[in-house]
């Protein structure tokens, strides 16, 4: 299976994945750390991919997704965005909303 | 080879020439930028669209030279 196809496999079969630096639990990266920390504080379950294990995973995956940087959210197969983008999202309430949208459960405080 | 402001101002402009640029070297050490962007060639595309021009006018350096570009984009208000 190449790059590509593990890539397309694991967006389509998680709900929400973060190919992030680190783990979720060891986030190693400032930016990694900050989608970690959204996620978790909406509760709503996800999986971490750590690029820094496979150098052809940390390239494949910007290569996927036309953007240039770690980390990337993906959300029912689409692309959301890096820490900017969800941070910023985040802030005007758009992802609990894309999450609720897609069916996908939210912590109850954490409803916009 | 760290960027400095006028750099990325430059490349962004070029790609998107109607942009108003704006950069704060957040560390000082020309690697970690915040830059705001706001061009009414971004009306009607996406958060992610908007980013990705962006990076496309910065021609590969992010990422590398430009590990951490804080962007914001956003089309001008009303006028």
């Amino acid at each position: 299976m190449s790059i590509q196809q593990f890539i397309a496999n694991e967006v389509k079969s998680n709900d929400v994945i973060l190919f992030m630096k680190g783990t979720p639990q060891f986030p190693q990266c400032g930016f990694s750390g900050q989608v970690v920390q959204i996620l978790d504080y909406l509760g709503v379950p996800y999986k971490g991919l750590n690029v820094l294990e496979s150098d052809e995973l940390r390239q494949g995956i910007k290569a996927y997704s036309n953007w240039p940087t770690v980390p990337q959210l993906y959300v029912k197969g689409e692309f959301v965005g890096g820490c900017d983008i969800v941070r910023e999202m985040f802030q005007a309430g758009e992802l609990q909303t894309l999450l609720k949208e897609k069916g996908l459960a939210v912590r109850e405080a954490a409803r916009a | 080879m760290p960027m400095d402001a006028h750099d990325i101002e430059r490349l962004i402009k070029i790609a998107i020439p109607d942009a108003e640029v704006t950069i704060r070297d957040l560390a000082g050490d020309g690697d970690h930028y915040a830059a705001m962007v706001v061009a009414e060639s971004f009306r009607g595309k996406s958060r992610v669209q908007q980013h990705q021009m962006v990076y496309a006018a910065l021609k590969g350096s992010m990422g590398g030279a430009l590990h951490a570009l804080a962007l914001q984009t956003a089309t001008p208000e009303g006028h």
